[in-house]
């Protein structure tokens, strides 16, 4: 299958098989007028099966956002055609309205002009709690 | 200058605690000393919730340090009423009052509270979530009562999962050496797993569940009632099953020992019969007096007052 190569843009690489679609979602990308490559279940060495998204346009690219989905994706920064930049993620230690509290009883559910703020509790497990009711999430 | 909130109570070190419990016992010795600490100061009491013991000991502390009161005490005789957030209603009170003690039904309404405020901000009790002025009443009356804050059993008994005061003090007793924790409780409203992963778990520290109280009683130095809240249910059914679960009468006392502390938050409904106020081990009446004695030396730490 032939996906065009990108002038000016950025690659998300090594997506867990069957998360692009979320990716998609968190960073908005339907919200683009540019062209996006979703290409799903790309043979790969390293992970088997991988998710590929590619996207032609030099946008800032959310990397809590991606860091929190799964901070083995690599981020490609694409200029001319050519590889300028290779980032490689982490789990942020903090979310800003990335995800929003689910317990009934917090301020956020009544107020939810607030800020979702999120800390990661707990790295090995992907954890992490709302900065105001401690209420859980997990990734 | 940062302002300093009291929001979890783990905001305060060990040393901080320690500290406010000194000064606590200074004002308990010379209340004098003490009558114009906070003379010209204003105490904001904002009461989002009822509340009878929080507030007036809260109302009580200021006044004996000599400063004013002002506030309300349920969201009604507020513009809550009208729709005013949170944040909004702060921003007002933190205009007229120099420190803010606020209780919400919401949990983390202090925290986003405190994101508003040019004055300190203690958490009154935010729903079933934290209420560190209580733990901090809890750690005096321990420490007048044991004398010491380490190496001790204590047993919670009753709503260990929306009982805030419960998850207030198992963090701040996280802190201190050699006690073992004893959860009594109905299965289904055990310790959150969050509070045992993030205070015991981590920590290393023995902890032991069960839902039988009068089997762990001869092994408790503390025993801390709770009272199933009616408020935290959204299924009445749910309240009406769990709510008689433990009542503590002076038969279950007959193998408890005989320097036991028994503590209750309060208000009690039945979970403590009446019968058991003439006990020389129950210590929760003069729990309620620390409280006011704790507050005072909290109001006074949080606007930078020494005397």
């Amino acid at each position: 299958m032939n996906i065009d190569s990108i002038q000016n843009g950025v690659v998300l690489d090594h997506i867990q098989a069957g998360k692009s679609m979320d990716i998609y979602k968190y960073l908005h990308l339907d919200e683009l007028d540019c062209s996006v490559a979703i290409i799903k279940n790309v043979r790969s060495g390293r992970m088997g099966k991988k998710d590929i998204i590619k996207i032609d346009s030099p946008m800032e690219v959310d990397l809590d956002v991606l860091g929190y989905i799964d901070p083995n994706i690599t981020v490609n920064i694409i200029r001319d055609g050519k590889q300028v930049e290779k980032k490689h993620l982490e789990l942020p230690q903090k979310l800003v309205n990335i995800i929003h509290c689910k317990n009934p009883r917090c301020i956020t559910m009544a107020e939810p002009q607030l800020d979702a703020i999120f800390l990661l509790s707990d790295p090995e497990k992907h954890t992490y709690r709302c900065a105001y009711c401690e209420a859980e999430r997990k990734r | 200058m940062n302002t300093r909130n009291l929001i979890d109570i783990v905001d305060l070190s060990v040393e901080e605690i320690d500290q406010l419990i000194a000064t606590a016992e200074d004002i308990i010795a010379n209340p004098e000393k003490y009558q114009n600490a906070c003379a010209h100061k204003q105490l904001a009491t904002l009461f989002f919730e009822p509340s009878t013991r929080t507030r007036l000991s809260f109302e009580s502390a200021m006044l004996a340090l000599g400063g004013s009161v002002l506030g309300f005490s349920e969201a009604q005789s507020s513009s809550t009423a009208k729709g005013e957030t949170v944040g909004d209603t702060i921003h007002t009170v933190s205009c007229y009052a120099d420190i803010i003690a606020m209780r919400h039904p919401k949990e983390g309404a202090p925290f986003a509270a405190a994101m508003h405020s040019e004055v300190p901000i203690i958490n009154a009790g935010d729903g079933g979530h934290n209420h560190p002025t209580q733990t901090l009443t809890d750690l005096l009356t321990i420490h007048r009562e044991k004398g010491r804050l380490n190496n001790f059993t204590i047993g919670f008994c009753g709503d260990l999962k929306f009982g805030r005061t419960v998850h207030s003090l198992v963090n701040a007793l996280s802190r201190y050496e050699n006690i073992n924790f004893v959860l009594i409780s109905p299965l289904e409203l055990k310790l959150p797993r969050y509070v045992k992963e993030e205070a015991l778990k981590k920590k290393g520290i023995p902890y032991t569940q069960t839902t039988d109280l009068e089997s762990v009683m001869p092994q408790l130095d503390i025993l801390y009632m709770t009272r199933v809240q009616k408020e935290r249910f959204f299924n009445e059914e749910d309240y009406l099953r769990l709510k008689d679960s433990y009542i503590l009468n002076p038969e279950k006392l007959v193998n408890a020992k005989p320097d036991l502390s028994i503590l209750h938050p309060l208000p009690r409904v039945n979970e403590i019969s009446v019968a058991v106020d003439k006990d020389p081990r129950a210590a929760y009446w003069k729990q309620v007096k620390n409280g006011k004695y704790i507050r005072m030396a909290l109001i006074m730490k949080l606007l930078g007052i020494q005397v």
